[in-house]
């Protein structure tokens, strides 16, 4: 399936190939082969249990905290295996951030949630750091509501700023891929339409994978997307050609509502 | 038509009827609980008053523990007491921290289940069977191998010195505290691994997530998330030592007196009653080692508001 890798395969962030993952004895993936471009959205789409969060989170070895979950074959980030051993699992964490499905603000100050993570890999002034802080929170188009009350603790704020708070926690270390695991599932329309417009500014700096759930957020924001069913990676192509042509009836079941 | 609504009528009322009992049997039991704890502090204080009269509020302060003389003073006790007790915390609660940290972020799978059943049953102990290890094992062998090297390394520092002064004979403060800490190390331990293992498993990933290492992930929002039950756990170890009797009697060495050293010989409010509740002639004797609960009583009753105080401003200080 050589077409389903990617439409240019130079530009790739993340190259996925014949990745398999185990839960125990589950096979929760089986034999993944794409690639996530650099500074476009991928979207992961596919009904629940079908392995797009799975696969987002072998993205920064978030299953490694997990005893008897494990990944085999390989994702190359600039060249490297992340999968391998030997990498440096805080290091990949901060090159590839992650958004969650709930807002998960640390139990701090807003403008700690942001610094926090900030600290741990750079030196820098007070001052600097107040830059920084601003910078991520206007990233996150968040600056403007938050600005008088940085003091304040990050879960004095609504659940939809609560996330955009995560998102600027997530851009302040300035990783190279950020994920996104459904980060709209837990917010009104309103929410979920700032981060939608956020994902588009956002992707002019940071390649973005986003795994969601519904189908017309998938089209909206992503340049690719890619269609999950039991495991397998289905159909993977651009955006527009994969909602408007798709190649497999499996896919096309999917994505008309006829699946079941 | 107008029967059924009769009949549902019936039964709301007799809902009502049973909700309201319901609710005074509740309350009743709810009250048996405040009456107690009035009644025992009111019959303390009936029996210790010959003592408040005869000494005044010198008793507290008073290093004077002579039955002979009748002369009664609670500073002896109090000390052993204090002293015991932050000595066994001083211990138990990084011990404490480092075993729950262990069997939540760091521990093999396979380990969780049956260290975390070993520190339960570590708990379930009785406290005569540290007082006789504590005797007849521990405090040999403290007196032999520890106690020396301590005072050669700590012995000519100015002020730290005089802490460990004095004949090595194995029981005292010192040992007492260690073997409170013992004691306390599975409460406060149990109690830490509970309230870490109710940090949402999504807050450590996103933590995770940002490239924090473990420790990052426990300094920064184990520990904060959990503070005020890490406090709780502390303080009901704090409690235990406190108030604990047997073990401290055997390994004290209830000797009245107050010493520089932590190796000396003392006595706790609690091994002072139970060494000499037995023999006590009624009268004023019997009225101070009753002042002397009373004394432990209002201990206990302060360590509980200070911890209430404590958790109340952390949490004004997260701004919640």
């Amino acid at each position: 399936m050589p077409e389903q890798l990617t439409e240019s395969g130079a530009n790739a962030a993340l190259k996925i190939r014949n990745l398999n993952f185990f839960y125990g004895d589950f096979q929760g993936l089986s034999d993944v082969n794409l690639d996530v471009e650099q500074h476009k959205v991928t979207a992961f789409i596919g009904p629940s249990g079908c392995g797009k969060s799975t696969l987002l989170r072998t993205f920064n070895r978030m299953y490694d905290l997990y005893p008897g979950q494990r990944a085999e074959g390989e994702i190359l980030f600039h060249g490297k295996n992340l999968l391998d051993k030997k990498q440096d699992v805080n290091l990949v964490r901060a090159k590839i951030g992650m958004v969650f499905q709930k807002p998960t603000p640390f139990p701090m100050t807003i403008y700690e949630n942001i610094a926090f993570g900030v600290r741990l890999y750079e030196k820098m002034s007070s001052s600097e750091m107040d830059d920084r802080v601003e910078w991520a929170l206007r990233k996150a188009a968040l600056w403007d509501e938050v600005k008088d009350k940085l003091q304040q603790n990050g879960l004095s704020l609504s659940g939809g700023q609560q996330q955009r708070l995560c998102i600027a926690r997530a851009v302040a270390v300035k990783p190279e891929v950020v994920l996104l695991d459904e980060p709209t599932s837990a917010l009104d329309p309103i929410s979920t339409a700032k981060i939608e417009e956020l994902v588009n500014e956002l992707k002019y700096e940071y390649t973005i994978a986003i795994v969601t759930h519904n189908m017309q957020q998938a089209a909206r924001i992503s340049d690719f997307t890619a269609f999950m069913y039991l495991g397998e990676l289905v159909e993977f192509g651009k955006t527009d050609e994969l909602f408007v042509k798709p190649r497999k009836t499996q896919t096309e079941d999917y994505i008309t509502g006829r699946f079941g | 038509m107008s029967t059924e609504i009769d009949l549902h009528a019936a039964q709301v009322s007799k809902f009502r009827a049973q909700d309201k009992a319901f609710h005074y049997i509740t309350l009743l039991f709810a009250f048996l609980v405040l009456a107690a704890l009035v009644g025992i502090l009111i019959s303390l204080s009936i029996e210790a008053m010959p003592t408040l009269k005869e000494f005044g509020p010198s008793f507290l302060w008073s290093t004077v523990w002579s039955v002979p003389d009748e002369r009664f003073g609670a500073m002896i006790a109090i000390y052993g007491t204090l002293a015991t007790s932050i000595i066994a915390l001083l211990i138990a609660v990084p011990v404490s921290f480092g075993i729950a940290l262990f069997l939540t972020e760091t521990c093999p799978v396979v380990l969780r289940r049956p260290l975390g059943t070993a520190i339960e049953l570590l708990a379930g102990v009785p406290s005569i069977i540290y007082g006789i290890w504590g005797l007849f094992i521990f405090a040999p062998l403290f007196a032999k191998y520890v106690q020396p090297p301590l005072q050669s390394w700590f012995g000519d520092l100015p002020m730290i010195g005089s802490l460990f002064s004095g004949p090595p004979i194995g029981i005292g403060i010192l040992t007492a505290g260690i073997v409170l800490a013992l004691m306390v190390i599975p409460f406060i331990a149990s109690v830490m691994r509970d309230v870490f293992e109710t940090v949402p498993p999504i807050l450590k990933e996103s933590a995770y997530g940002v490239g924090c290492t473990t420790w990052e992930v426990v300094r920064r929002i184990v520990l904060p998330y959990t503070r005020v039950g890490v406090i709780g756990g502390i303080m009901l170890g704090l409690g235990r030592a406190l108030g604990e009797t047997m073990a401290v009697t055997f390994v004290i060495g209830n000797a009245n007196r107050i010493g520089a050293s932590l190796f000396s010989p003392g006595n706790s409010i609690a091994s002072t009653l139970a060494n000499e509740f037995g023999e006590a002639e009624p009268g004023l004797h019997i009225s101070s080692l009753f002042a002397l609960g009373l004394v432990l009583f209002v201990i206990t009753f302060i360590v509980l508001a200070i911890s209430r105080w404590l958790i109340r401003r952390g949490m004004g200080s997260e701004g919640l």
